[in-house]
């Protein structure tokens, strides 16, 4: 295995060089650093409410201000960090367990059931998808688990795609023809051909994906069906802040840049990847 | 105040939503115009700032607040609420009551037209009494018409209803709007007619079009019985978001809209602000409880309501939520108004008092957690997604009771879900919601003990033979002192119960641009006369040709 | 060709069956019913009201039977009428609100074609320059900020401190009082904002796609080829790289309506823009059974056109689709 391990280490290599990816990937480390110590970057709670100080601009007590509950907004763009990422990231691994699940069963099966799949895709993509989020986080209710797992659910079309045209390409490969022959069942061949070669572009459709369910988020947020206050999102955050935003500048600029930054950052590191999984760019 | 402001408030009921129902006037106007002559003048138009579109504008088959705003230009009831919230005749002139209470008589206006110049007479009204009752429309309001025994019309301008026994609501229930027959007998269900989107009425104003999702605008009715209204014309802008409806009234797009607390105290409160518009603010017809469902384990004791009671921070939650501008709830009614009974029994906020009624109760602090029979007390409050002053409220409440050793979680839904889950099927612990308060204090189906059952508003399950009695004495006499002697008892029995917690009553906040002369504010708040509502010549901005 | 396009069609309305099955169980499972919004907590609703209004509806049958009358209305065109008070036909909603949200759509695509395109290829020439790596930053910037927070910040400063552009709104209240030229001018003034903001959010997609597709094909043997002969480079990348790397470019319109229509739900409510999204909103708010089921078919239909519009092109382009 030292041929894969060797090809990691080119990978990570042409990755840390792109200069865009790496900034992209710090942004991403930082904020993961923010959600998993929050203690260390706020001092407040992000729930304290103190009404003798509602709408406070930024001062030495609380750097980024405080909100329309006099809450501190430091604290709540930290502890929104966590909801925020959480969100994506279950969003996305349910997206790309679907999608996964989907495109080898399509791909290594063929037949009706590829045909069956692939038509449930097919359609699944013809419905806009934020229609559809919509209609179904207002018929159920806006929860936080509701909506990673409404986004999730609405978003494996293309991992599933992507999976099953790679499937299908090195079914007829020899060499998993040489591996059958030997007597591996589905499962190893699965594992040890096809997931390792879809790797990179799985990985390029999740941190996209990411990106993509924060901004879902915060869009929901803006029409009163995303996470619900009082727990902090980056998305009800800047809702907040939206109906003040010329008086309380402080209350939408920073969970606005939060996201600005976050999304930015993923798809930064999203791109990367991609150039640096595709080594027939190198030359250029 | 925000986006869905239909769910925000309460769907309530046509009549009160037409007069803009508020109390105790308070006009804030700062700058007023400089040294044009204050003389009413005929001309300009008035661009209202409306958050949902119109839904149609027959106020019978329709329930939001904004259809019924809109509807409100057009048609006209029998009564209608002045400007101290008393009935008083519209389109009927005067009207009699029996001696037993039982049969109404109503004299009718003389001289009225509809907007297409036919003549109104008795037989409109009779014919809107029937769609009313008729199973064909399709009405949330029939309610009170089917109480009628016998409807009739001896001549073309008196119209009289008899009732089974005295009905006090059912004066109030003819401000419905009156129908033209000769425009409608034709469609069995009105819904469905061409009046819906091009109504017809008696009304101050004419229809002129209605752009979905856009607009609505309406010209000065020349031929108005109270004579032609100043203002010619009258458009209302849909603009779903709050804060772009600000951003056009401050750019000269809208003139009159509602603001929200942070709006009226942050954000107008410049030099610039107060040269250009006129801020109100009076009490508004609604309060914000938390309701608990009473057959629950932790709040069958009236002990541990009224500890909650005491744990609530009214105050916080008026400062916090609505910066100050309400007041506090003692009961369901509205603060000034007659049915209001200022002396019941008050829960200032002390937690001391609180913790003591808890213990009183069974239940022990444990870790900073009340516990009782090894249970920790710990419940969900519910409320309806999107509507920020809950959602505030709810915080503010779920810090006040951490205070007392309560831990309450906070669970939002979207209106219909919460209505047909988690209402309808009893399956809450504590609610926070609101109540439009209606003028007639009749609160029979909120209170009584009959309704109780499935969909029925008395979901917490309040039941008091007490007050039983007392709101079925209320509505069934017009006699205004033994009503009240009925309806202040209740407000004592239901503070001393606390099957709610009222919390707060807040202000409407209107603010119209200055140029608007003419504007009185009273507890009905400021629209009330809007047909005397002008701009002087020289301030005229838009040229409309009447 | 004709064979090709007929064939495709006939694919479609399986598919838009099976679309309309899908978002008609999806909200019939859902809690909370149509009749809700009207009566709920209504004093004056009582429970027999309800049960007429229920009927009334035809909310009272079983679903199949529901499904049943709704897709054989669906086949002539007819979906049925609205749940909301006025009463109207969901096509007839539907069509008073189609043009604006298309318009806007169609322009903000226009515009992410002008942009993106020169963007794309530029970077893609001149890969790994400054140029490239600002217009990277500036175009995922586009997508990653929130909507309706830039369209406010845009409102304050060219509508309320510049005083340059209307806020909200699709026409100014003087508009039926314009002349033609007027009439264009100002609803012109009204989408600028929308548009610039729909397409600033939709320029990363399109330029990045067609810079990979423009690096993929400048190392294509051709070009190389093309260099070799000693063709002046804009000639190379032009002529020959170029308009290969646009073919694709085609297809991607297709698959952007869906992604186009959801996002209107957010540029109409904050811009007042009386379309499509604002009305799906409603109906959401609101459980219209009928409007929510036929925007949901018009959104799948309009996708399902873009894509067949889209393969059509691409076949009339690339002569071997054609052949085949």
């Amino acid at each position: 295995m030292n041929g894969s391990r060797a090809i990691g280490r080119d990978f990570a290599r042409r990755l840390l060089r792109n200069r865009l990816a790496a900034a992209g990937g710090a942004v991403i480390l930082f904020f993961f650093l923010v959600s998993a110590l929050p203690g260390l970057f706020a001092s407040h709670e992000p729930n304290r409410i103190d009404i003798v100080n509602i709408l406070r601009p930024p001062s030495a007590a609380h750097p980024l201000g405080t909100d329309d509950l006099g809450r501190d907004v430091l604290a709540r763009v930290v502890y929104g960090a966590r909801v925020s990422l959480k969100v994506g990231f279950v969003a996305v691994g349910i997206a790309t367990a679907l999608g996964l699940l989907v495109g080898l069963l399509s791909g290594f099966y063929g037949g009706w059931v590829d045909a069956v799949l692939m038509r449930f895709v097919d359609m699944m993509l013809c419905f806009p998808t934020f229609f559809l989020i919509l209609s179904v986080i207002a018929f159920l209710d806006p929860s936080i688990l509701n909506i990673m797992a409404v986004i999730g659910l609405t978003g494996w079309m293309g991992v599933a795609r992507l999976v099953r045209a790679e499937t299908l390409s090195i079914k007829e490969r020899d060499f998993v023809a040489a591996a059958r022959a030997q007597g591996a069942g589905d499962a190893r061949i699965i594992f040890r051909h096809v997931l390792p070669n879809t790797l990179a572009p799985i990985l390029v459709a999740a941190t996209l994906g990411v990106a993509g369910a924060i901004l879902t988020e915060s869009a929901l947020s803006f029409l009163g069906i995303g996470v619900q206050p009082p727990t902090p999102s980056w998305g009800n955050i800047l809702t907040a802040g939206k109906d003040n935003i010329e008086y309380a500048w402080w209350l939408s600029l920073f969970p606005g840049l939060a996201i600005l930054f976050t999304v930015l950052g993923y798809n930064l590191l999203g791109e990367g990847i991609r150039d640096a999984a595709d080594p027939r760019l190198k030359g250029r | 105040m925000r986006k869905p402001l239909r769910r925000a408030v309460l769907p309530s009921i046509a009549l009160f939503l037409m007069f803009a129902a508020c109390g105790g006037g308070n006009p804030e106007s700062a700058g007023k115009g400089t040294a044009v002559s204050d003389v009413p003048a005929y001309g300009d138009a008035i661009v209202e700032g409306s958050i949902g579109d119109v839904s149609g504008f027959l106020t019978a088959v329709t329930t939001d607040a904004s259809s019924h705003e809109a509807a409100g230009y057009v048609f006209n009831g029998l009564v209608r609420y002045d400007k101290d919230l008393k009935l008083e005749g519209e389109l009927a002139e005067s009207w009699e009551i029996s001696p037993d209470g039982k049969r109404i008589t109503f004299h009718l206006r003389k001289g009225v037209k509809w907007h297409d110049g036919a003549p109104f007479t008795s037989d409109d009204v009779m014919f809107t009494y029937r769609r009313m009752i008729d199973p064909r429309t399709p009405t949330a309001y029939g309610e009170d018409f089917r109480q009628v025994k016998r409807a009739s019309a001896p001549d073309s301008l008196t119209f009289v209803v008899e009732y089974a026994r005295p009905f006090a609501p059912a004066l109030a229930s003819w401000g419905m709007h009156v129908l033209p027959k000769h425009l409608l007998e034709k469609y069995p269900d009105i819904s469905k007619s061409p009046l819906n989107k091009k109504p017809v009425g008696t009304g101050p104003y004419r229809f002129v079009e209605w752009k979905t999702g856009e607009k609505v605008v309406f010209d000065a009715n020349p031929d108005y019985f109270e004579g032609k209204p100043y203002i010619s014309r009258v458009i209302t802008r849909v603009i779903p978001d709050q804060a772009t409806m600000f951003l056009e009234l401050k750019s000269g797009g809208v003139d009159i809209m509602t603001l929200t607390p942070p709006q009226y105290v942050r954000q107008t409160e410049t030099a610039e602000f107060r040269k250009s518009f006129n801020k109100y603010k009076y009490t508004s017809s609604g309060y914000t409880y938390l309701g608990f469902r009473l057959s629950n384990t932790f709040f069958k004791d009236k002990r541990v309501r009224q500890a909650i009671a005491y744990a609530a921070d009214k105050k916080a939650l008026i400062d916090g939520v609505l910066l100050g501008l309400g007041q506090e709830a003692t009961g369901p009614y509205k603060p000034g108004t007659w049915a209001y009974n200022p002396n019941v029994r008050k829960y200032p906020h002390d937690p001391g008092q609180a913790k003591a009624l808890l213990n009183d109760a069974g239940w022990k602090e444990k870790d900073g957690v009340l516990v009782k029979d090894g249970q920790p007390f710990e419940f969900t409050v519910l409320t309806n997604a999107g509507n920020d002053a809950r959602a505030k409220t709810a915080a503010i409440l779920q810090q006040n009771l951490a205070e007392v050793g309560i831990r309450m979680k906070i669970r939002t839904v979207e209106w219909a879900a919460f209505i047909n889950e988690f209402i309808d099927k009893r399956k809450f612990d504590a609610v926070i919601l609101g109540w439009n308060i209606t003028p007639d204090p009749d609160q029979f189906d909120i209170w009584h003990s009959s309704k109780t059952g499935p969909k029925e508003l008395n979901f917490v399950g309040f039941a008091n033979p007490e007050v039983d009695r007392l709101l079925d004495e209320g509505r069934s006499t017009f006699d205004l002192e033994k009503r009240m002697k009925a309806y202040f008892r209740i407000q004592e029995i239901l503070a001393e119960e606390q099957p709610y917690v009222f919390l707060y009553v807040p202000e409407a906040l209107p603010v119209v641009q200055n140029r608007f002369r003419g504007i009185v504010p009273a507890p009905a708040g400021i629209t009330y006369n809007f047909v005397k509502w002008y701009v002087p010549a020289a301030l005229q901005k838009h040229k409309v040709q009447p | 060709m004709l064979r090709y396009i007929a064939r495709r069609l006939l694919l479609t309305v399986p598919l838009l069956v099976g679309i309309s099955l899908v978002s008609f169980l999806m909200m019939h499972m859902a809690p909370g019913g149509p009749i809700g919004s009207g009566t709920d907590l209504n004093p004056k609703a009582t429970a027999e009201s309800r049960a007429r209004l229920k009927a009334y509806y035809g909310l009272d049958r079983p679903l199949h039977v529901q499904y049943g009358r709704w897709l054989g209305r669906m086949a002539t065109l007819d979906f049925g009428d609205s749940f909301s008070p006025d009463g109207r036909s969901v096509a007839e909603k539907i069509k008073e609100r189609i043009p604006i949200t298309l318009t806007i759509n169609v322009l903000s695509m226009g515009l992410i074609f002008l942009v993106a395109i020169p963007v794309g290829v530029y970077s893609a020439v001149h890969k790994g320059s400054l140029f490239d790596r600002i217009s990277t930053v500036a175009v995922f910037t586009g997508f990653a900020i929130p909507t309706f927070w830039l369209a406010l910040l845009l409102m304050i400063l060219f509508g309320v401190t510049l005083g340059w552009l209307p806020i909200s709104g699709i026409s100014s209240l003087d508009y039926e009082s314009l002349g033609t030229l007027g009439r264009i001018a100002d609803r012109g003034r009204h989408l600028v904002l929308p548009v610039l903001l729909a397409g600033f959010g939709g320029l990363a997609g399109m330029s990045r796609y067609m810079r990979s597709n423009m690096l993929e094909v400048i190392r294509q043997d051709y070009v190389a080829t093309a260099r070799a002969k000693g063709l002046p480079e804009g000639t190379v990348v032009f002529r020959h790289a170029m308009r290969n790397a646009l073919l694709p470019v085609i297809t991607i319109l297709g698959l952007s309506v869906p992604d186009l229509l959801g996002g209107s739900v957010i540029f109409e409510t904050i811009f007042a823009i009386p379309g499509m999204g604002q009305l799906f909103y409603q109906g959401v708010m609101s459980r219209d059974y009928p409007l929510i089921m036929g925007i949901l078919t018009i959104g799948a239909f309009l996708t399902l056109l873009g894509n067949l519009l889209a393969d059509v092109g691409y076949a009339l382009a690339d002569p071997r689709i054609r052949q085949g």
